[in-house]
């Protein structure tokens, strides 16, 4: 599970080479070295599951989070090579893409903010972290075998991909 | 977790090796299952080894007449509706040069023509119970396309468009639309092609296997359950990762 991430947002034209780094650094090369190292065991065992937590705005982009945007595009693509490389190891890679979904730093936007976003969602409402984590589950479990090199996106009518 | 107990659900197509696997899965789950199809012995059968709780209401969906029918009768006999499989599907494969006015239109009526009116049936319960799960088959190719489909590919991508404009439409209401899109999946007919057809489809497929009918009701499950209730508007690939969309 490949769910940390950090943003540095900002308008392209102020973003740092620094606020570009750090993000790929996070975003992209942890998920690219740990799932690497979990490679083996896991094609040893015949037996694995990748599932990379990317977001909505990987898929739509968003103005302010070019450097995240990237991030989160390339860990789709990144999980859609491995995908194929261990497609008959047993290892399943998809990728879950959350909309916006309740958390401390939602809660904490200006109400203004809050209500144009929730316009762009079709239920009118924020998901939840538990919305998240049950897609988890799903692609994690046995019954999930068949899928792989998917996203399956989180965000209640947001973005219909 | 992705349990249904209570939940009463329609599923076309019953007949078929998908729509069977997916109202047996459904009912494993503690749901009460319609099973709808042409072939009533077929629909017996299945009924039988669900046991209680599967109903049998066949239907002809290429008949607007009784796919209006079979929408009330479920909704009656069920006592309200929470679950819509639209399963069933027909093709009638030929290349675009031969395709003939009727290969087109059967297509559509089943395959759209009975989804659309099907859904629109089950549409006002649902809102009323402010809850519901419409989970639409499409197909991989209605995203890739095939050659010698050109018919059955219009209706999958069809699905599709028709899922996203309805879920939109009632997305407040506690309902979610979405699709499943199976890949290559083993059936009698995927079992009778000839071996160097297998080889070369099997070649495409970066997991090397068909899938099993078992790997999409998986899919069904999971989308009608409560845990989904913020997915709406999507597809759902279980194909092998023959197709990374």
């Amino acid at each position: 599970m490949n769910n940390a991430g950090v943003n540095r947002d900002t308008l392209l034209l102020r973003m740092s080479d620094d606020d570009w780094e750090t993000v790929m650094k996070v975003n992209l090369g942890a998920a690219f070295k740990l799932s690497k190292a979990v490679m083996r065991p896991m094609m040893k065992a015949r037996f694995g599951r990748i599932i990379n937590i990317t977001s909505i705005v990987g898929v739509t982009g968003n103005p302010g989070q070019a450097n995240y945007c990237a991030s989160k595009a390339g860990i789709i693509g990144f999980s859609k090579s491995m995908a194929q490389e261990v497609a008959t190891r047993g290892i399943t890679v998809n990728c879950l893409a959350p909309g916006f979904i309740e958390s401390p730093m939602t809660a904490s936007l200006p109400d203004a903010q809050k209500e144009k976003l929730l316009g762009a969602i079709p239920q009118g409402k924020m998901g939840l972290a538990e919305d998240v984590a049950a897609g988890v589950v799903f692609l994690a479990s046995d019954e999930a075998s068949y899928i792989t090199g998917q996203t399956l996106h989180i965000n209640g009518g947001m973005a219909m991909i | 977790m992705f349990e249904l107990k209570g939940k009463k659900a329609l599923v076309t197509g019953a007949t078929g090796g998908l729509g069977a696997e997916i109202a047996k899965a459904l009912a494993a789950q503690g749901a009460t299952v319609v099973i709808s199809g042409t072939r009533v012995e077929r629909l017996e059968a299945l009924a039988k080894d669900i046991g209680d709780a599967a109903i049998v209401i066949p239907a002809n969906l290429s008949d607007m007449a009784d796919v209006d029918r079979l929408a009330a009768d479920a909704i009656e006999k069920l006592g309200g509706i929470d679950i819509l499989v639209n399963n069933a599907g027909v093709n009638r494969d030929t290349l675009l040069l031969r395709m003939s006015d009727d290969d087109w239109e059967t297509v559509m009526k089943v395959n759209l023509g009975a989804a659309f009116k099907l859904s629109k049936a089950v549409m006002r319960p649902m809102m009323k119970a402010r809850f519901g799960r419409i989970i639409n088959i499409t197909s991989i190719v209605g995203v890739t396309g095939n050659p010698g489909q050109a018919n059955y590919c219009a209706s999958k991508a069809g699905i599709i468009g028709f899922s996203k404009s309805m879920a939109q439409e009632v997305a407040t209401r506690g309902i979610t639309v979405n699709c499943l899109a199976p890949g290559f999946i083993e059936s009698p007919m995927t079992a009778s092609l000839p071996d160097a057809q297998k080889e070369k489809l099997l070649g495409a497929i970066p997991q090397g296997k068909m899938g099993l009918a078992e790997d999409v009701a998986a899919g069904v499950v999971f989308l009608a359950s409560d845990e989904a209730s913020y997915i709406t508007g999507q597809t759902l690939h279980i194909n092998g990762g023959m197709a990374m969309i």
